[in-house]
């Protein structure tokens, strides 16, 4: 795999199959229903614990505004995988091309599916500061793996995007 | 100055003469020069608008008032006095202390960011960047604060703005609170 700014566009070129169906699985990891620790982490309290009414109000007005904006980002997202779509031999070598434009909302979509995903499994930050753990021989270490390619990608995208 | 011609009128009744006296020279000039010729004036166009002239406001204090006092009280008391047979109930005044908004009173709020293991560093210090406009060393101080210490008050102040740049940390995902200082 490769990946590099070409103008108005990030590129990330010669996708194995295995990295394009992670990248395909963006969207859906993002999704953080019926994972209540998920849930509980993508949408936390604004508080410490006091102030009961204000987090009810957050509750009620806040946070149908914040899955709306996750949501769409997560869209976003979706629609630039579609280059993607096929199957899985036409996946070998593709290549992805993701607007400047939106980049936002692949950061946005990138940091939601991690968040997710850690939350699901529940990773230690021993865990997650394992970066050369291998071989991946479970579906925790799948999931593992999973975060560090998504977060890989959101250092690549931050760094272009000069954030 | 619509609205000033009746309580004129009302005050160069106050100091008419007695009977049989003629009016000292200065309300005659006063009379004539704010009501009847003026009036007549206006009538006839020769003048766009009345106007207060200072010789009218003067003459209450320093002339009018000695020559016509018995006057000045029988009519002050008809017109200007309401009268009632039923005593008064109208009690002491009642003093309201003044109070002050909540707002007023309230000490800072704290907009706190605290550690979370996912989050990368650079993505924390964009958004530090992006939503308090802070430079990039200060954001840096503060997430390096957040990941040894656990936590890093990004912003104090009014609890409004404090809600709003909570809400906006949360849009970022990471792990913001409001709290008030102990």
């Amino acid at each position: 795999m490769e990946i590099c700014r070409r103008r108005n566009q990030i590129e990330v070129s010669e996708l194995d199959p295995f990295l394009a169906e992670l990248l395909r699985q963006i969207p859906a990891s993002a999704n953080p229903e019926g994972a209540p620790a998920a849930e509980e982490r993508i949408f936390s309290s604004p508080t410490n614990g006091t102030e009961a009414e204000f987090r009810a109000e957050w509750k009620t007005y806040v946070e149908p505004e914040l899955r709306r904006l996750f949501q769409t980002a997560t869209q976003t997202v979706a629609a630039d995988l579609e280059q993607l779509n096929g199957n899985e031999k036409s996946l070998a070598n593709r290549t992805l091309r993701i607007p400047t434009k939106p980049a936002a909302a692949w950061l946005s979509a990138l940091n939601q599916a991690r968040l997710v995903i850690a939350a699901k499994n529940d990773f230690t930050e021993t865990e997650l500061n394992d970066h050369l753990h291998s071989p991946i021989g479970s579906r925790r270490d799948l999931s593992l793996f999973q975060v560090n390619f998504y977060g890989f990608l959101q250092e690549f995208i931050l760094r272009e995007m000069e954030y | 100055m619509r609205g000033m011609r009746p309580g004129s009128q009302i005050f160069l009744e106050l100091f008419r003469p007695p009977i049989g006296e003629e009016w000292p020279e200065i309300l005659r000039s006063a009379q004539d020069d704010n009501f009847v010729t003026r009036r007549s004036r206006l009538e006839s166009g020769a003048f766009p608008r009345f106007e207060l002239r200072a010789t009218y406001v003067s003459i209450f204090p320093m002339n009018a008032e000695p020559l016509c006092a018995e006057v000045v009280g029988s009519l002050i008391a008809e017109i200007v006095l309401p009268r009632s047979a039923a005593p008064s109930t109208v009690g002491a005044p009642t003093i309201e202390e003044e109070t002050r908004a909540e707002e007023a009173l309230d000490l800072p709020w704290y907009v706190v960011v605290h550690n979370d293991p996912v989050n990368l560093m650079s993505y924390v210090t964009m958004v530090f960047q992006r939503v308090f406009g802070y430079p990039r060393d200060k954001a840096e101080k503060h997430m390096l604060e957040v990941h040894h210490r656990g936590r890093s008050i990004l912003w104090s102040g009014m609890r409004e703005p404090a809600e709003l740049y909570v809400q906006q940390l949360h849009s970022y995902l990471l792990l913001a609170t409001l709290e008030k200082p102990s």
